[in-house]
Formats: C-alpha cells, sequence, structure tokens
C-alpha cells in the first residue's frame, strides 16, 4: 500500500477523454516520475491530487484518506505541497515574507485571526523561515522583493516554501520546465540534497528525459491517459512500448 | 512603542500631530484677507476630514490589503447612520450608544454582504458590491421609508421616546452630547486678525480617527495582514499553502465594514439626520477615489485622499465667478476676461473637473498616490532614491 494511491481515475471534459482508467501507487520515500508526451493527462492527473479537480471516476487517497471533494488548503494541510510549472511565490512580498507565510501555515493551520500580534514577535517563525533560507543558500537574499530574484532563484523560493512545512509528499509540476541546462542541473541537485536530508515522497511530472532519469526511483509512463507501463528507469529505457508512445518512432 | 515599529510610531505621531493642530494648521490665512477662503479650519469641513479619513482607512484594509475592490461600501456607511438616528431616537443623545450601535450593525451585514460577494473576486466581486449598494439605497430611498424616512431622510422629532433621556429641552430637540459634553460646543480662540476655532464634536472625531488608525497599523504589521496582503499578490499561492483565503477575505471586509459604520456613526453624532443619497453608488466611488488619491496599500495615503477631496469638494466649489474676476483684475481687461472664462469651469459646481484633472496626473504620474509623492520629495532633499520599502507597497499601482 502506498502513500499515495490512485484507483481507477478518469476525468473527461465535454468529448475528450483526459484521463481514462488511471491506476497509480506511489510508494513512501521514493522519487517517482510520471513521463508522457503532450496532452497525455499528467497535468489533469496532478490537478485531480491537489484538489483543482474532481475526477469523474475513481479515487483518490493519501495516507489511507480520501482526497476527493477536498479543497486545496486542506489537501496541503494533510501533508502534500505542490510545485507548479511556473513558479507561484508572492511576487510583491520579500523573501521572508514568502517564507513566512507557509510556517504560519503549518503552525497555526488554515485559518487564524490574529490581527493584533506582531510580525516582529514570532521569533520560533523567523528561526524557521532563517534556517530554510539558509538550507536553500538565500539567507542574503531575505529582503529581497521576490519579484525581482531569477528565474532559479524563484524556483528555489517555492521549493523552500513548500519544504518548511515539512511535507509528506511533494508533488512537482515539471519543476524544469524552460530552463537553461545549468538551472536543470541545479534543480536536479536541489532536489536530491532534499530528498537526502529529509523522509520525503516525491511525485514529478516530466518532460525532460534527463531529469526523469537522473532522479526517479519508479516511472510510470502515462499516453492519452492511460498508464503504459510502470517500471525502473532502466527497464522503462528500452521498452519498446515506451519507445515507440513517448520518444517516436524517428529514434531507433 | 505600543507595539509598533519605530517608523510607524513615528507615522502615528505624525497623525496625532496634524489632527491635533489641525484647527491651527487648516486656517494659515487671516479671517479678513482675501486669501481666507482658503481656510479650511472650520468644524464642519474638520469633523468630514477626519471622519471621512476613517472611512477611506477601513476601506484601505480590504482595497489596499487584499487587493478586493469594494464599490458598495457606503452601503455600510449608510446603515451605520441609520442605526445612529435610530438610538438617538429610542435611547437618548448620549453619543456612544449611537456609535456602538452603528458599528454592529454595519458589521453584521458586512457579514452578509461580504459571504455572498466574495464567492468571487475581481470585477465580479465588485460589480457584486455594485449591486448589493444599489440595492440598500432602494431600500433605503423608498422601500424602508417607515425606518429610514425615504427621500426625505431620517430626523429627529420631539415626539422620539428618548427612554434614558430627555425627550425635549426647553421645547426643542436635544443635541448629541458625550456624557452631557455636547458635540457642537466650538471655543474660538482669536489671535489678532487670525481666529482659530476648536470644536468638541471634532476633537472627538480626532481621537476616534487615531484609535482607528492605529488599529490599522497593528493590523498591517500582523501575521494576519500579512496573509491579506499574500491575497493580494498570488491567492492560489496561499490556497496551495495550506491558508484558506475566504476567512481572512470575509474578516477584511467585516473590518473595513465597521469602519465604514463606525464614519456612518460618526456623521450622525455630528448632525443627527441621515438620508439615503449617503448610500449612492457615487459616494462608494468617492472613497475609492480617496483612497487611490492618496496612495493604496499605504498606512497614511487613505488619510490624505480624503482630506485632499474634502477640502477641494468644500473650497474649490465655493470660489465663484466675482472671486475670479478679482484675482485675474491685475491683468488688462480683455486678456483677464480670457482667464477667467478658462478657469471658470473648473470652480464652483465644477469643483469635479479639477478633482477629475488632478486624479488623472496623480494616476499618471504618481501611481502609487500622494505618498509616492511625499517619498519622491523626500527623495530630493536627502539625495537618495526614494524610499520604496516593500511593506508600504506604495509602488504597487493599484489594480
Amino acid at each position: 500500500m502506498g502513500i499515495l494511491e490512485i484507483k481507477n481515475v478518469g476525468k473527461r471534459f465535454g468529448g475528450l477523454q483526459a484521463l481514462g482508467d488511471v491506476n497509480l501507487s506511489v510508494e513512501e520515500n521514493t522519487v517517482h516520475a510520471i513521463i508522457g508526451p503532450n496532452g497525455a493527462g499528467k497535468s489533469t492527473l496532478l490537478n485531480c491530487l491537489v484538489g483543482k479537480l474532481i475526477p469523474d471516476t475513481g479515487s483518490v487517497t493519501f495516507q489511507g484518506q480520501s482526497l476527493l471533494g477536498r479543497k486545496p488548503h486542506e489537501i496541503n494541510q494533510m501533508g502534500v505541497s505542490r510545485v507548479f510549472q511556473t513558479p507561484e511565490i508572492f511576487a510583491d512580498l520579500t523573501v521572508m515574507e514568502n517564507i513566512m507565510i507557509p510556517c504560519f501555515a503549518h503552525r497555526d493551520g488554515a485559518f487564524k485571526m490574529n490581527a493584533f500580534a506582531t510580525l516582529r514577535g514570532q521569533n520560533d517563525i523567523k528561526e524557521q523561515a532563517e534556517a530554510i533560507l539558509d538550507d536553500v543558500n538565500m539567507l542574503e537574499k531575505r529582503d529581497m522583493h521576490a519579484a525581482s530574484l531569477s528565474r532559479g532563484d524563484k524556483r528555489r523560493l517555492e521549493m523552500a516554501m513548500c519544504l518548511v512545512q515539512e511535507p509528506k509528499l511533494l508533488l512537482l509540476d515539471e519543476p524544469t520546465a524552460g530552463m537553461a541546462r545549468a538551472d536543470t542541473n541545479n534543480t536536479i541537485d536541489l532536489l536530491k540534497e532534499i530528498k537526502e536530508k529529509r523522509d520525503i515522497t516525491m511525485a514529478i511530472i516530466e518532460h525532460d528525459m534527463h531529469v526523469v532519469f537522473s532522479m526517479a526511483e519508479r516511472i510510470t509512463v502515462l499516453a492519452q491517459g492511460t498508464p503504459l507501463v510502470e517500471d525502473t528507469p532502466e527497464n522503462i529505457k528500452g521498452h519498446p512500448k515506451v519507445r515507440e508512445a513517448y520518444l517516436g518512432e524517428a529514434q531507433v | 512603542m505600543f507595539g509598533l515599529t519605530a517608523k510607524n510610531t513615528r507615522l502615528l505621531f505624525l497623525v496625532i500631530f496634524l489632527v491635533a493642530f489641525a484647527p491651527f494648521l487648516m486656517n494659515p490665512f487671516p479671517s479678513d484677507s482675501a486669501m481666507a477662503q482658503f481656510n479650511a479650519g472650520y468644524p464642519d469641513l474638520m469633523q468630514r476630514f477626519v471622519i471621512f479619513g476613517i472611512f477611506a482607512i477601513g476601506f484601505n484594509i480590504l482595497f489596499g490589503l487584499t487587493g478586493y475592490l469594494s464599490f458598495g461600501h457606503a452601503a455600510f456607511l449608510g446603515v451605520g447612520s441609520y442605526a445612529g438616528v435610530w438610538m438617538f431616537k429610542l435611547l437618548g443623545m448620549n453619543v456612544i450608544p449611537a456609535i456602538a450601535a452603528s458599528v454592529l450593525v454595519a458589521g453584521l451585514l458586512s457579514v452578509v454582504i461580504g459571504y455572498i460577494c466574495l464567492r468571487r473576486s475581481g470585477i465580479y466581486f465588485s460589480i457584486l458590491t455594485l449591486a448589493f449598494a444599489q440595492m440598500m439605497f432602494a431600500l433605503a430611498a423608498s422601500v424602508l421609508t417607515p425606518i429610514t424616512g425615504g427621500e426625505t431622510g431620517l430626523t429627529l422629532s420631539l415626539s422620539d421616546p428618548r427612554i434614558l433621556g430627555a425627550a425635549a429641552v426647553d421645547g426643542n430637540i436635544p443635541v448629541p452630547s458625550f456624557f452631557g459634553l455636547e458635540m457642537r460646543s466650538t471655543y474660538e480662540l482669536v489671535l489678532g486678525s487670525w481666529s482659530f476655532s476648536f470644536n468638541t464634536g471634532y476633537y472627538f472625531c480626532a481621537i476616534i480617527m487615531v484609535l482607528a488608525f492605529y488599529a490599522s497599523i497593528r493590523i498591517f504589521q500582523s501575521p494576519f495582514g500579512l496573509m491579506l496582503r499574500a491575497i493580494k499578490t498570488n491567492q492560489t499561492r496561499l490556497n496551495y499553502t495550506g491558508l484558506n483565503s475566504r476567512p481572512y477575505t470575509l474578516a477584511a471586509f467585516v473590518i473595513s465594514g465597521m469602519y465604514a459604520g463606525l464614519a456612518g456613526g460618526l456623521m450622525v453624532a455630528m448632525d443627527p439626520l441621515a438620508g439615503a443619497e449617503r448610500m449612492f453608488w457615487t459616494a462608494s466611488g468617492e472613497v475609492v477615489i480617496m483612497t487611490i488619491l492618496g496612495g493604496a496599500g499605504t498606512m497614511i495615503g487613505p488619510v490624505l485622499g480624503a482630506g485632499a477631496i474634502k477640502y477641494m469638494e468644500n473650497i474649490v466649489s465655493k470660489i465663484n465667478k466675482t472671486i475670479l474676476e478679482q484675482w485675474f483684475s491685475f491683468m488688462p481687461d480683455g486678456i483677464s476676461d480670457v482667464f477667467v472664462t478658462l478657469v471658470y469651469p473648473f470652480i464652483g459646481k465644477g469643483w469635479h473637473l479639477t478633482l477629475g484633472v488632478v486624479f488623472m496626473l496623480v494616476i499618471i504620474f504618481l501611481p502609487g498616490g500622494l505618498v509616492e509623492g511625499g517619498q519622491k520629495i523626500k527623495g530630493l532633499f536627502s539625495r537618495k532614491k526614494p524610499e520604496t520599502t516593500p511593506t508600504d507597497g506604495a509602488k504597487t499601482p493599484a489594480e
């Protein structure tokens, strides 16, 4: 029984069957990649996990609890964090404030009416935020406007915002999309480092084979809304069905 | 001090200084000089400065922090006014129950309206609030005439019960007071050719405004305030960070509704009558303009914006053609006529034109409002770049 169990999930948009009949199990403390060509239903599947979409059929359970019908903030409070394709950060706030927000969410829950507390007095939150900033080598940028960070730093910041909540499951939606090779390698190193330091399960949706094969322990190949194969990276590389569906005929 | 950062403490003391010495600061010209018409230090206008200051401070907690643009906040001001007048009619002329009722009733109404309108964001939220406010206006102006007095407005009468006080004093309706201290009483100080008025009602409102301003600073620098600013910049991220944005926006909406109710209550405490026109959508638009003109998302901006607009409304509108002809009388006849004709549309009843031009200039050249203007001037003098502290949000243009 994996930490995340996806059973018979289907999702239809009008005439388009985005997800057919997806069965997937993500084991605890593994890095599980979900790959597939454009339009395979990767993002739809992810959105079904975080509460943005509700699947038409099937069930999604996290640590034995159903995720269906729960709002994004409820799913996050259960221990599932999400990194977006383009980094979603609080652009108008400082780096430090960006980090403090998830710290508050972790400590105080989804809502707390603390209009007369002062930010300055929150020493535990500050220490926590500084520690994680130090971890991702961004401490010296703590007072910078998040909007003025480089793309790579925005990604680091977003990861730090997720990690400071100590999630059990981290969902990554194409974390290296649109990055130069050097930035991609930095992100891979960052993710590997995160994995080494923490007991964390990661599910990565990715286009870039380089990222997938340098990190993943299990790979599921999705094509036209259904999983084709699920196996270790070594076996996936040579799998004829995968070559056909994903890599294309040309790459022989 | 008082749990504020050094910078915010200075800001609070600046506001205290300004409101405490407003009777002097607003009356810089001798009362018999030609410039006397620019004096704004009379009680009625000074009261309006601080009351609309409170209204704008509250509005800024919603709009400045969360970015939710409400076009219906005058409804809360109006409802607060009616509640206040009813307290005068039923209980007595003490202002405290009236103001308490104003805040409470406006707060309850904003829970209902906020709960419904906050299901949508952006332009849809604005339109929903506008629709609600116009419904409230229609209710007040016609449907609920027995409660609101309809188009003539709600006024006090000699036959009101006033169970805690006298229904009539010397055959007249009693005046609002704070435990016997009459709101209308004014002390005139004459120094040479200058005269200054110290009005009880003004100082009563001023003290409440300082408290309201202090509360707003506390909200700005609290974790709650941080969440509200986070909603403005990226609500999606906030939700995926495990925070429920709905109760945060509702709390901000209710707080700002209560500020509007407080302003409405103070209005009737100064002048105990309430009319439906106070709830008309242009009144809601006015507070939006005040906040943006002063600087949305800044602490002191809304107060400055409210002051600037009320000043123009009362001073520019008082200038008439005769005064204009006097100004340009030093010029040769033909030329002075040209100038009078050119300037005339912008004065008197045309003060809205002046406001429009000022508003456009500010939005185009100072998107951060008057506060940004102040920072630029400060920057010029200190020969540094103007401060752009992110917590002020002054650089963030309103959306």
